[in-house]
């Protein structure tokens, strides 16, 4: 039992924390929102160079091995810098995805394209309306007489749609609700009868687009492992893929706790640093304790996620949840104590607040995660549970 | 990152488990998830007892002085299995978690030799002499003052003055006094950190009634009490330091061992809210969940304080931990009121009885006062963790 870092991740960290400070400057993140596709392409280049697409991707696969540790690692650098990459969605979506459901042959065809960006994926894992979890899929999957498939309905939210060149679709079965009848295929992002319309969101920093299937033509060998199995193995993903986001979160929550306390340290008013007053103090001390234990959450998750899958849907509820939350305390605390210039387009505060909002929101919010944990706690069915 | 525990640990663990089940359905099942601070005393002292005959007491301590010298893994383990066998809350912990650690951090050999055994035993109980009715959060104004005399037993410090919220003073047979022995000094300089035995007739105790109508805190009155010259930890107007480091302990290794109580509340509230249908309620789940959430965050950010642990020193996230557990069990006890709804508003009976569950909401609201306040909490982050400017000192 050592609940630390290893000298191997503290590498890890400290070779990301030096790359992202030197590679995503806030003006090449701000020079990339703008960008076609809306994150910075030559960075993006230069990770998967690096290999970190492949991670936590096995090594038989072309990936390092690690696991979610190292994994949240850089999702927490990347968070700290709000850098705008694919890592999430090809590391923390994708990756899980193909490696828990895909067959033998389907591994092999695709992670290793995966981890060299030679196939850059999007997965459409939220259904139409935005309801997080399977009971909210709304792509169809239709059986024909021939063996094939076809796609239909639409899902939503789905992260960098519009640059992807390959799609992983959660689809139910016709009729079906809930965990049931759900499979996930794998279909070229410009098949026939696919639309994929970009959102333009909040925030700047996580494209989405809408993506509507319109009978897209599905052969039975780009079902991934057995078809209308993915319940269960989709929703471990979707918890890893949270306690991704949970360190991404935290990345960010620091990064806003460390430049509002450098910031109250400097601005003077009144003759003294503003930093020097307990109105000023307090919040920033409810700041780094809303940190300090998104810190403890989100690592204790990273770490269960590989070495105690029993404990990872308790773990990824907690961590996504407090971590979201600290990251939201601390964006909004850092507009307000910057006052003034805080609130402006040239600050970088509001990038980070958006972030935190949006964040919260995406694979079910913080009061979505608590009733996962009320079930999990044996409190029985709500009488009115919360939809997102 | 390792999270798992060894064959070797788990073995330990079935050992602590089943010797915990013994004890608590056999001799000692009357004080099985007693936890209030003041309930069934006596019995829990023999609890004390019992613990330190097995070593389990201060099991991190060296086995010299009573322990097993147990590893981190080895105290995680046991405190939580204290925890899942409903084992009664302690009430040697003054002794456990204060004195006892920083007479093993500060004092010398003899004391060491003096004092752990019974610690470690529940032969002999502490209590804190810290705060004074001008001395509360800010505690280097302490006047209560001792001076060298000399006696027909030889040289003793003679210690007066007064110290106010010494919890169970009443059983105690030890304070430890932080006090002026350097005439005219002020603040932090010039105190010391005696060891002062409380049942002498120059010590006199009168109870403090709470908020709840229990008497758990004290007024201690040192009126030319005596205690030997040698029992001062570290030397003479290096009180403050040793004090300092006891507070420490108290924010830190301690806050393992708290949760187990923490746990033991909220899985009564579980009950509660189940059997009277408040678990179906959408809010009240949705806080309940919170509260499972951050007493899960404690135990990883004391898992995650103990791994970090390099020679005692506090890294600036184990001043986070005071207020989150604080201010997580003042949630909790409104939590209790609101699960609980037009019945928990009644007492349990005459003259001011109430069930452990009302004593949550109750005793929760002095949790973010001892111990530093929240506010002093917030003080100490922003100047000793973040490193913002020190607050003027008034002359």
């Amino acid at each position: 039992m050592q609940f630390a870092f290893t000298e191997e991740q503290v590498l890890i960290r400290d070779t990301a924390r030096e790359f992202f400070n030197e590679h995503a400057t806030s003006a090449r993140v701000r020079a990339a929102l703008a960008a076609p596709g809306g994150y910075d392409r030559d960075l993006w280049s230069e990770l998967l160079a690096m290999g970190w697409a492949g991670i936590a991707v096995a090594e038989a696969h072309g990936g390092s091995g690690l696991g979610w540790v190292e994994l949240c690692l850089l999702q927490a650098e990347q968070g700290r810098r709000l850098v705008s990459s694919p890592f999430f969605t090809t590391t923390a979506l994708a990756a899980p995805l193909l490696a828990r459901l895909g067959t033998a042959a389907q591994q092999a065809e695709w992670l290793p394209a995966l981890v060299t960006g030679g196939k850059q994926f999007a997965c459409a894992v939220t259904g139409a309306a935005g309801h997080p979890g399977a009971a909210g899929i709304t792509a169809e999957l239709v059986a024909q007489p021939d063996g094939s498939y076809r796609l239909g309905g639409a899902a939503d939210f789905v992260i960098h749609a519009d640059t992807a060149d390959t799609l992983l679709v959660v689809a139910r079965a016709p009729g079906s609700v809930g965990a049931q009848g759900l499979s996930v295929v794998v279909v070229p992002a410009d098949a026939l009868g696919i639309t994929r319309t970009p959102h333009v969101m909040l925030d700047l920093t996580r494209p989405m687009c809408r993506v509507e299937f319109a009978a897209v033509k599905v052969h039975a060998p780009s079902v991934l492992g057995t078809p209308e199995a993915a319940a269960a193995e989709l929703e471990t993903v979707l918890q890893l893929a949270r306690v991704a986001l949970a360190a991404e979160c935290l990345g960010g929550a620091e990064h806003m706790l460390e430049m509002t306390t450098d910031y109250a340290k400097q601005r003077v008013q009144f003759g003294r640093a503003i930093g020097s007053f307990q109105a000023v103090k307090h919040r920033l001390a409810d700041m780094m304790v809303a940190v300090e234990a998104a810190k403890s959450a989100a690592w204790y998750a990273a770490c269960a996620a590989t070495e105690s899958p029993a404990e990872l849907p308790e773990a990824a509820a907690i961590a996504k949840s407090n971590c979201a939350d600290a990251f939201f305390n601390c964006a909004a605390n850092g507009i307000q104590l910057h006052g003034g210039i805080g609130y402006t387009w040239d600050h970088d505060a509001h990038l980070y607040f958006k972030r935190a909002r949006a964040t919260g929101t995406l694979l079910g919010t913080s009061a979505w995660q608590r009733e996962q944990l009320a079930q999990l706690m044996g409190l029985g069915n709500s009488a009115s549970p919360p939809a997102y | 990152m390792k999270l798992g525990f060894t064959e070797a640990q788990e073995a330990f663990r079935r050992d602590c488990a089943a010797w915990l089940e013994a004890q608590l359905s056999g001799p000692f099942r009357d004080i099985r998830g007693v936890m209030g601070q003041m309930a069934m005393l006596e019995r829990r002292m023999e609890w004390e007892q019992a613990l330190g005959r097995e070593r389990f007491s201060a099991i991190g301590w060296p086995e010299a002085f009573g322990g097993r010298a147990a590893t981190l893994a080895e105290q995680v383990i046991f405190a939580e299995e204290y925890a899942r066998a409903g084992a009664p809350g302690r009430v040697g912990h003054m002794g456990i978690e204060l004195a006892g650690p920083t007479i093993l951090t500060f004092g010398t050999a003899e004391q060491k030799a003096r004092f752990l055994l019974p610690i470690a035993r529940g032969e002999e109980f502490w209590c804190q002499g810290y705060s004074e009715p001008n001395a509360g959060s800010d505690l280097a104004n302490v006047r209560t003052r001792a001076a060298l005399v000399e006696t027909p037993d030889g040289p003793k410090w003679q210690v007066n003055g007064q110290k106010i919220w010494t919890s169970l003073a009443t059983f105690a047979h030890w304070s430890f006094v932080v006090c002026r022995t350097e005439e005219g000094t002020k603040g932090h300089k010039g105190l010391s950190y005696l060891l002062v035995p409380t049942r002498q007739a120059g010590v006199t105790i009168r109870p403090i009634r709470q908020m709840n109508g229990e008497a758990e805190f004290n007024e201690t009155f040192f009126s030319d009490a005596l205690t030997d010259a040698t029992h001062i930890v570290g030397a003479p107007g290096e009180g403050w330091k040793v004090a300092m480091g006891t507070l420490a302990f108290e924010r830190g290794v301690s806050t393992l061992a708290q949760q187990m109580s923490f746990r033991n509340e909220l899985d009564h509230l579980v009950a509660a809210a189940k059997a009277n249908g408040a678990a179906a309620d959408p809010t009240l789940r949705l806080r309940l969940a919170e509260a499972y959430s951050g007493l899960r965050i404690m135990r990883y950010s004391a898992l995650r304080m103990l791994s970090n642990a390099d020679g005692g020193e506090l890294s600036g996230a184990a001043y986070t931990y005071k207020i989150h557990w604080a201010t997580w069990r003042k949630k909790l006890g409104e939590l209790v009121m609101d699960v609980l709804g037009p019945a928990g508003e009644i007492a349990t009976g005459v003259p001011y009885h109430w069930d452990e569950l009302q004593g949550v909401f109750f005793s929760s609201r002095s949790d973010t006062i001892y111990g530093g306040t929240n506010q002093i909490q917030r003080n100490l982050i922003a100047e000793r963790a973040l490193g913002l400017p020190k607050e003027p000192r008034g002359a």
